[in-house]
């Protein structure tokens, strides 16, 4: 027995993630979500509140949502099956960095909650920043030879 | 050839076993066999790693207990667990008078704490001795997963860590007794298995290479035992050995079986391929087998402790995963 014929026999031998049954869920799930989300904006709106503040009102309200049911114990176990459903938007996002929150409180808020918060979001944000840098440096050059590119898109 | 099976002539006795788990393990087939379980996997603790450290000195007083022995009378501990630096043992133990050796051996730790307590036995430096192994399925994802309330999806060949202790007490003993009689440390195994979500798979080569060895130098066939119990191969894992087996000459039948599979209801649990963690073999043995050793529905079985021997670090450095497999025979003697 090779590494090589092992490593193949054991791969083939996994039992697959149900994959079909995942993207449905997924796109389930996330379409609530996005309803939701939706309907909150809509809400705000209806308030006399201007489109823009809306936009932040509705993202800092799924922000909450979202926090508030990973410390009741239950988005995770939505997300085990919605999967790319809750992690997508925004909801996945303050769940990264609750859950840690919670996880790391027992080694206090400095080096525990302070530090380690980062440790799943850390990495989407350092790459976003970096990923929006050069993408300014790209639309730079373009706009140097005269294409708008932001205009193109928009 | 490395020297063959340890024999232990003065075949030491197993005095008590003890078996405390978690709500899973609880609503698990095996739930009643367990001395203690808690629904609150917290065991009244303010974190998981104190939870885990709680639940072992449970485990150890109870065993203790059971065998109607004072802590100043064990001469000798070998515990272990999967925690950074393996303190849920040695915080356990920090309280008690008995002279302490942490193992670790990953998911195989309990196979080797009893073995070694048995040759501490036979040696004769020992009267008495204790094996404890222990995990928790919160600390054990906190360090190699994710936060516990992180919102992920597990894949169908990644294990459940298992909350729970096992620990027996052994001593010399006369007269009819559980016996341990047989000690096969194992080798280190590694088939380049990279996927941390299918420990089954990496550990499985190990416990075939220890059985194979083990019958190449004993007389006995494997349906000669009631039962061969691997430790958490979970039912990916039993399913590699079983073929693996097969195509080495080594046939595995209806006496075979893993803990990691015997501790959950895989159908109706979410638990995935099965149990996993040093709590898995040690709660299964401790609990479910020698209540079944002791009524005589059991008299002979081999168990094999296995272990992943990787770390955090090691997995994000995309090393592979080396196995290992601990067997030890315990059986009915007279």
């Amino acid at each position: 027995m090779t590494n090589q014929s092992y490593e193949k026999y054991s791969k083939k031998k996994a039992k697959k993630s149900p994959l079909l049954k995942n993207i449905c869920f997924a796109f389930l799930v996330g379409g609530l979500i996005c309803t939701l989300g939706q309907a909150i904006l809509n809400c705000y709106l209806a308030l006399g509140i201007d489109k823009e503040r809306a936009a932040s009102l509705l993202s800092i309200t799924l922000i909450f949502l979202a926090c508030l049911f990973t410390g009741f114990g239950l988005f995770d176990r939505l997300a085990k099956h919605a999967g790319a459903g809750t992690l997508v938007p925004i909801t996945g996002f303050a769940n990264a960095m609750c859950s840690p929150s919670i996880d790391n409180k027992a080694e206090g808020y400095v080096l525990g909650v302070g530090a380690k918060m980062f440790v799943i979001a850390g990495p989407v944000i350092v790459y976003g920043t970096l990923t929006s840098i050069l993408l300014g440096i790209v639309i730079y050059v373009l706009s140097l030879f005269g294409i708008d590119i932001i205009h193109l898109i928009v | 050839m490395n020297r063959k099976v340890f024999e232990f002539q003065s075949k030491p006795g197993i005095l008590s076993s003890c078996a405390v788990g978690g709500r899973l393990e609880k609503e698990g087939p095996l739930g009643s066999y367990f001395d203690i379980t808690e629904t609150d996997t917290t065991f009244g603790m303010e974190s998981w790693e104190k939870a885990e450290t709680k639940m072992v000195e449970i485990c150890s007083t109870l065993a203790l207990e059971k065998a109607k022995a004072a802590a100043d009378e064990i001469d000798l501990v070998f515990a272990g667990d999967l925690m950074n630096q393996c303190t849920a043992s040695s915080f356990a133990f920090r309280q008690t008078q008995i002279p302490y050796i942490g193992l670790y051996g990953a998911c195989s730790t309990f196979a080797l704490s009893l073995g070694l307590a048995a040759m501490s036995l036979e040696t004769g430096f020992a009267k008495r001795t204790m094996a404890v192994a222990s995990s928790h399925f919160c600390s054990a994802e906190r360090q190699y997963r994710f936060p516990i309330e992180y919102g992920n999806q597990r894949t169908p060949t990644s294990q459940n860590t298992v909350t729970g202790v096992g620990a027996v007490i052994l001593g010399e003993q006369q007269g009819e007794r559980i016996a341990v009689t047989e000690f096969l440390p194992g080798r280190i195994h590694d088939y380049k298995i990279k996927d941390v979500n299918n420990m089954g798979a990496a550990m499985a080569p190990a416990a075939l290479y220890t059985l194979k060895r083990y019958f190449s130098f004993s007389d006995k066939k494997p349906e000669d035992f009631d039962l061969i119990v691997t430790g958490d191969l979970g039912m990916e894992g039993k399913n590699i050995l079983i073929e693996l087996g097969a195509s080495h000459g080594l046939i595995l039948g209806e006496n075979y079986n893993d803990c990691g599979v015997m501790i959950y209801d895989l159908e109706n649990q979410d638990v995935h391929a099965g149990g996993s963690g040093c709590g898995c073999s040690a709660s299964v043995f401790s609990g479910y087998l020698m209540d079944q050793l002791r009524c005589g529905n059991l008299n002979d079985i081999l168990l094999v402790g296995t272990g992943a021997l990787l770390s955090p670090t090691t997995a994000l450095q995309k090393e592979s995963i080396p196995g290992i497999a601990h067997l030890v025979r315990i059986q009915r003697v007279k």
